[in-house]
């Protein structure tokens, strides 16, 4: 892709973001959609405070966030210590980390896409598919989940836009390594403190607005595709 | 099929308290809107727990709070059509009727597919999304889909509610070779007089949360303390009626009954058919003796068997004819004025044009064991 004048780093930062972002929104998927239909269809005690924690990332200063993933994933870290010794996924300083942080910030974006989706399934199909003879697991795959695709797809997508532009939380969690943890953002972050480094900022600012427009004409498509299939209704 | 309920369910101010028993056919759930009709089949199907009660069908317990029984609502094995449909939009309509199969313990009791779409005439629209259907088209998709679940019982809440008269013409047949042909016992909920008179084999009928009355159609409907809580101006009598002759000169045809000869604008049916009419009790006369000069063709003897009580300026008259029951709706002056009492023998008048299209149904289903074919004006 020599047309494209990016650097060696460059191009690493740009591929860097991309793996943590797609690796940040389809890991945190399955999450995000049972977080989704708990809160859209689950009605308990701590209801409220679970969708607190939810959105907290969505409030609190990415420095805070990005913090916080220290203190819990960190190597010595509550959950970090605990996953590396037992099953040796290491989260600082590392890209997983920074897909963890992209995956936290993005997650309340997807939730909310597909929580609003599933609230606006019409229950009454799935009584009715009940009265079929469908069990509850049954009624999630068959009915409610082609119901929220154009949700899902929504949901995906913002919270990929989230994780190519996050810059806060991953940096504090996770630092600015080239070749690690060097995404695209920083990249950006890094060329602006140095003299001269104009240039290279605004290639890379392309690259990210390039990035960004393909995944919003992209969940368009699949949109209008998914709300194609269910016709008039 | 005998299917027995006893429930008890608060719903805000509103309390259901019903109780019945009955067996096979069609049986109408009847009533004003706001009786709980809804409720009592949300009950059998398990979409509303009961606060207490008991729901058996064949012996089988449903529902039995006092010994802490609820069989969650797919492993009932009742079908339900709702009134609006409920077709998943995702799917075409294909797979809606098939929606059902994966969970049916026997998959073809009432049929294959091909049988189900011969019966409701859909043969047409298997590919489409349910988005381009019309109404009457997503109704009987809605019953094919249940059936194919192969239910014990089928409950159909008000499933022509939402249609326009030509729409409920077009699905009502589909509704009685249901009854005849597919032999699936059907709860049926319906506030129309004109629906349970052609459809019923039993009326369950509800006001206000509980079970007035419950028996065979014709007895809960010719009750006279029961008109106003029937229909008002909608009751009437339903007659069994056979063509007889078919008269080409004037486009006639002439029904037989026990109550005697039955005069109509030309069935489009073979003779030996069997058929219900209804015969609205504000489209009745009454005269005294036989007129001669009268352009009424329907004129049968009787005797007056009960007069309604009440107040008010009109009153229901109810005539044995034969055997047959007529119900005609008159002002107290007149009644006065003939003086009509108990045992007095009248002839009742019916124009032959009240008699309309919408007042007839086949009945082959309506009378357990009843060999004759099931027929309809209205099936395509």
């Amino acid at each position: 892709m020599s047309w494209i004048p990016l650097s060696p780093e460059e191009w690493t930062a740009v591929r860097l973001s991309l793996r943590v972002a797609v690796v940040a929104s389809f890991v945190s998927l399955p999450f995000g959609i049972a977080t989704a239909m708990v809160l859209a269809r689950g009605r308990f005690w701590g209801h409220t405070l679970l969708n607190a924690v939810v959105f907290l990332p969505l409030i609190l200063p990415p420095v805070v966030t990005g913090y916080l993933l220290l203190i819990l994933f960190g190597r010595r870290g509550l959950i970090g210590a605990f996953l590396a010794d037992h099953f040796g996924i290491v989260f600082s300083f590392r890209w997983t980390g920074a897909a963890l942080a992209c995956g936290v910030m993005g997650f309340p974006l997807m939730v909310r896409a597909i929580r609003l989706s599933i609230e606006s399934v019409d229950s009454r199909l799935e009584e009715a598919a009940g009265t079929l003879g469908a069990n509850r697991p049954w009624i999630f795959l068959t009915v409610t989940l082609p119901l929220i695709v154009p949700g899902i797809l929504a949901g995906t997508v913002l919270c990929f836009a989230k994780a190519m532009g996050e810059f806060g939380a991953t940096i504090t969690f996770v630092s600015n390594i080239p070749g690690e943890t060097q995404t695209l953002a920083s990249a950006i972050y890094t060329y602006t403190q140095v003299p001269g480094g104009d240039a290279g900022a605004l290639r890379l600012t392309l690259v990210s607005i390039a990035v960004s427009m393909l995944a919003l004409l992209a969940s368009e498509l699949m949109a209008r595709f998914a709300n194609k299939r269910l016709d008039a209704q | 099929m005998t299917l027995c309920i006893e429930v008890r369910h608060r719903l805000g101010s509103f309390l259901l308290d019903a109780r019945f028993e009955t067996s096979g056919g069609l049986v109408a759930v009847f009533g004003r809107s706001g009786a709980g009709k809804t409720s009592l089949i949300n009950v059998i199907a398990g979409l509303i727990w009961p606060d207490e009660g008991r729901v058996t069908i064949d012996g089988i317990d449903l529902v039995d709070t006092s010994r802490g029984i609820l069989v969650p609502r797919h492993r009932r094995r009742i079908g339900y059509v709702f009134q609006e449909g409920r077709l998943f939009p995702h799917l075409t309509v294909r797979q809606n009727l098939l929606y059902g199969r994966w969970f049916a313990p026997h998959p073809h009791t009432h049929g294959d597919l091909n049988r189900v779409v011969a019966m409701l005439g859909l043969g047409h629209v298997l590919e489409r999304r349910p988005g381009r259907l019309s109404g009457g088209e997503k109704q009987r998709v809605a019953i094919g889909r249940a059936l194919r679940a192969s239910p014990r019982l089928l409950l159909m809440d008000e499933p022509l509610a939402s249609l326009d008269e030509a729409r409920k013409a077009e699905i009502l047949p589909y509704i009685e070779r249901l009854r005849d042909e597919a032999q699936v016992p059907v709860v049926y909920v319906s506030h129309s007089v004109a629906e349970v008179a052609r459809l019923a084999s039993t009326v369950v009928l509800m006001s206000e949360g509980k079970v007035v009355a419950c028996g065979p159609a014709r007895e809960v409907m010719h009750r006279l303390d029961l008109l106003p809580l029937v229909g008002g101006a909608e009751a009437g009598a339903i007659v069994e009626v056979t063509i007889e002759r078919h008269d080409e000169r004037f486009g006639l045809t002439e029904l037989r009954s026990a109550a005697g000869v039955w005069r109509l604008p030309r069935l489009p049916a073979p003779l030996g058919t069997r058929l219900r009419l209804r015969v609205r009790a504000r489209d009745v006369m009454i005269a005294m003796s036989p007129p001669a000069d009268v352009s009424a063709l329907n004129v049968l003897p009787g005797l007056v068997a009960d007069i309604g009580a009440g107040e008010g300026p009109l009153a229901e008259v109810r005539l044995d004819c034969n055997g047959e029951v007529l119900l005609a709706s008159l002002t107290r002056y007149s009644i006065e004025r003939l003086g009509l009492a108990k045992g007095v023998p009248v002839f009742a008048l019916v124009k032959s044009i009240a008699l309309d299209r919408h007042a007839l149904g086949g009945t082959a289903g309506a009378e357990a064991g009843d060999e004759a074919e099931a027929f309809s004006l209205h099936r395509p």
